[in-house]
């Protein structure tokens, strides 16, 4: 599943980032994900209870979501708009030539970790 | 004590594995081997095209497949039998895609000494394999006509990351609204620089110019 594959992802770089720091529990991990980075938060969050608690480091550590706004940009009228509401084509311009400026993030922000 | 504090970290869940697939990447290319990797959704003709295309080839280079799969290995067998070349199973495990070190695991079972080329059948799937670089030397990608010419502004990234796209099951665009300008089109809007080559993977239209590309594309 894809949201459990992420989580890996997450638990190996946090534990990296631990062992760097000495870090002796991570109470808090603080995730960026874009509004279409094809990563379904709930999934994430309920994926991440289940492989985080089997971890000493991560027992009891909260995975928390900030939604990054997806923006597009139209190439055509040198333009931004949302996304999710317009799709790929340009609102003001009718445009297909057009680029996701964010919105695709899959990022670690932050940690709250105590030693 | 309990001293608590934030560690800012900003940094892309992908961007390990980025490493990791440079790395390999680049130990391939010092011992003289390409790695194609061929991803579409499931059914689009991977299996089917490269039983055709290895039959081809095999006499010209020394060829081997990797077959990924999430849990079945009919597709490994049916290539040994069908062609007689190398092909190991890898099981993902679960997961939607192979990332770099799951391929390198893969590649660890082969004798590349012995093989200019290995061709990795992806997990079926036109979003995940996008995102994860496997360390291959070239990325290809199938599309088959029953899915519609309009398959490249729907899934970008995995039109964006490939050099070839193969368009197969051209035998039955008679039976699809299927406009293979518009799909270029498309493409070329997506991804300027690929190359694309229309196929059929049961009648063999096309395979001897797939067969011709891959073998230019090697060192
Ligand atoms: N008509 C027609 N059918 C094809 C062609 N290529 C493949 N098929 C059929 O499409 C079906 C799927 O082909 P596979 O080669 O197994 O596809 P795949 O991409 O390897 O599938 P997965 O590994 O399951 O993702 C089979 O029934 C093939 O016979 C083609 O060029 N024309
Ligand atoms: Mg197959
Ligand atoms: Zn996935
Ligand atoms: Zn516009």
């Amino acid at each position: 599943m894809h949201e459990l594959g992420i989580v890996f992802y997450i638990i190996r770089d946090v534990k990296k980032v631990a062992e760097e720091n000495h870090v002796e529990r991570v109470s808090e991990v603080v995730m960026d994900i874009g509004e279409v980075s094809t990563v379904v938060p709930h999934l994430l969050t309920d994926c991440w209870r289940w492989a985080a608690d089997k971890e000493e480091l991560l027992k009891g550590c909260e995975l928390k979501v900030n939604t990054i706004p997806a923006v597009t940009w139209c190439d055509n009228c040198k333009r931004e708009y949302k996304t999710v509401k317009h799709g790929r084509t340009c609102p003001f311009c009718n445009s297909e030539n057009t680029w996701l400026l964010r919105g695709n993030e899959v990022e670690i922000k932050e940690l709250v970790v105590s030693s | 004590m309990n001293e608590v504090k934030v560690i800012e970290i900003k940094k892309s869940v992908f961007a390990e594995n980025e490493k990791d697939a440079d790395d390999l990447r680049n130990e391939l290319r010092s011992r003289g081997v390409s790695l194609l990797n061929l991803m579409s959704a499931p059914g689009s003709g991977k299996t089917t095209t490269l039983i055709q295309l290895l039959n081809r080839i095999k006499d010209k280079v020394r060829v081997a497949v990797m077959e990924a799969d999430i849990d079945s290995d009919v597709d490994a067998v049916k290539i040994k039998e069908k062609t007689g070349v190398p092909s190991i199973q890898l099981h993902t495990g679960g997961m939607c895609h192979l990332d770099a070190e799951m391929t390198r695991q893969g590649l660890d079972n082969l004798d590349l000494e012995e093989t200019d080329l290995v061709i990795l059948e992806n997990v079926g799937n036109l979003v995940c394999p996008a995102e994860f670089d496997t360390g291959a030397t070239c990325n290809a990608m199938i599309l088959s006509v029953p899915e519609g010419d309009d398959k490249p502004l729907k899934y970008p990234l995995m039109f964006t990351v490939c050099d070839l796209v193969i368009i197969n099951k051209m035998d039955v665009v008679p039976y699809f609204d299927f406009d293979i300008e518009r799909c270029k089109r498309y493409i070329h809007l997506r991804n300027p620089k690929a190359q694309i080559i229309p196929v059929s993977a049961k009648t063999g239209y096309g395979i001897d110019h797939l067969a011709e590309w891959l073998l230019k594309q090697l060192p």
